[in-house]
């Protein structure tokens, strides 16, 4: 296949009626995996792996709060490509897909702040401090929230779509230096990345396989979420469109 | 169950907040997905639309 063919393939799930047919296929197993690997990972990260020299066995936490908040940043790198694809191409699809994105990216910037806040108690002595990467994911939180009452605010879908998504840019600066903050400031309490292709600054084995069977089970929940969430926000738009058309009102 | 030693409530807390959470995002997104399709199933059968959306 040329890869203007497969481009072009690419453009054609962007029609509601074939992303249908694909995710109701896809979700189920998706689902499945997502189950399967979330608990894996966090049964052999919990009860499996022992505690570390240092910080005993508030390590555990490892294996919700990396994940939680690798996928906090990532999704809301996701709703900025599906945004620029909305202003640029207009395809329904993917600004209903940053829509449906939205909560679910929240909750794992709820449970990063969270869990870090119970991981630093003990180990920093302070559940919060305005260190670069906590001050950028609680500006991120917010900015995820802004996103979610924006769509909720605006009863035209396009001019919602429209709105949110040069907002979702917007605030995609903070989620980049969320992922980065620890590197642009080299001061605050928390550490760099658990997670490297580089193996000399990755977690030691005992906790690097079961984080990264959880890490694959965070995703895999956001993937099966995404896919119920878009083909719910499809069924209200046509849901919205019979409405009009038979002249109920949105 | 792990000897979790002095910081277990910690450890517990965090984990059970997310199972909290992430369990709140489920079901909220299962309840939305049920009404949609509940009301698209009716408003296609009250104005005949022939094909549905899956």
């Amino acid at each position: 296949m040329s890869s203007r063919a497969a481009a072009s393939s690419i453009w054609e799930f962007a029609n509601p009626a074939r992303f249908m047919r694909l995710s109701g296929a896809l979700l189920p197993w998706v689902a499945a995996a997502a189950a399967l690997c979330l608990g894996t990972g966090l049964i052999w990260g919990f009860f499996f792996t022992p505690d570390d020299y240092q910080q005993g066995s508030t390590v555990k936490i490892i294996y919700i709060h990396v994940p939680a908040a690798t996928m906090a940043i990532n999704v809301y790198a996701m709703m900025a490509v599906a945004s620029l694809i909305w202003l640029i191409r207009r395809h329904h699809v993917s600004a209903l897909a940053a829509k449906a994105a939205a909560p679910v990216g929240a909750c794992m910037v709820l449970i990063a702040l969270l869990t870090g806040a119970l991981w630093g108690q003990p180990m920093w002595g302070t559940a919060w401090a305005w260190d670069p990467r906590l001050t950028s994911f609680a500006i991120l939180f917010f900015f995820y929230v802004g996103y979610i009452a924006l769509w909720a605010a605006v009863d035209d879908p396009d001019a919602a779509a429209d709105l949110t998504s040069v907002l979702c840019l917007v605030g995609s600066v903070f989620a980049i230096v969320s992922r980065y903050a620890v590197y642009f400031w080299n001061q605050g309490l928390h550490q760099g990345s658990s997670l490297s292709l580089d193996k000399e600054t990755n977690v030691a084995d005992v906790f690097w396989r079961p984080l990264v069977i959880s890490l694959g089970g965070f995703f895999l929940l956001f993937l099966a979420l995404l896919l119920l969430r878009v083909r719910t926000e499809i069924r209200k738009r046509r849901a919205r469109a019979i409405r009009l058309a038979a002249g109920e009102g949105a | 169950m792990p000897d979790l030693g002095p910081y277990a409530g910690y450890v517990l807390t965090s984990y059970a907040a997310t199972l909290a959470i992430l369990a709140a995002v489920i079901g909220a997104s299962l309840r939305a997905s049920r009404r949609a399709r509940a009301e698209l199933e009716r408003l296609e059968e009250r104005h005949g639309r022939g094909r549905r959306s899956g």
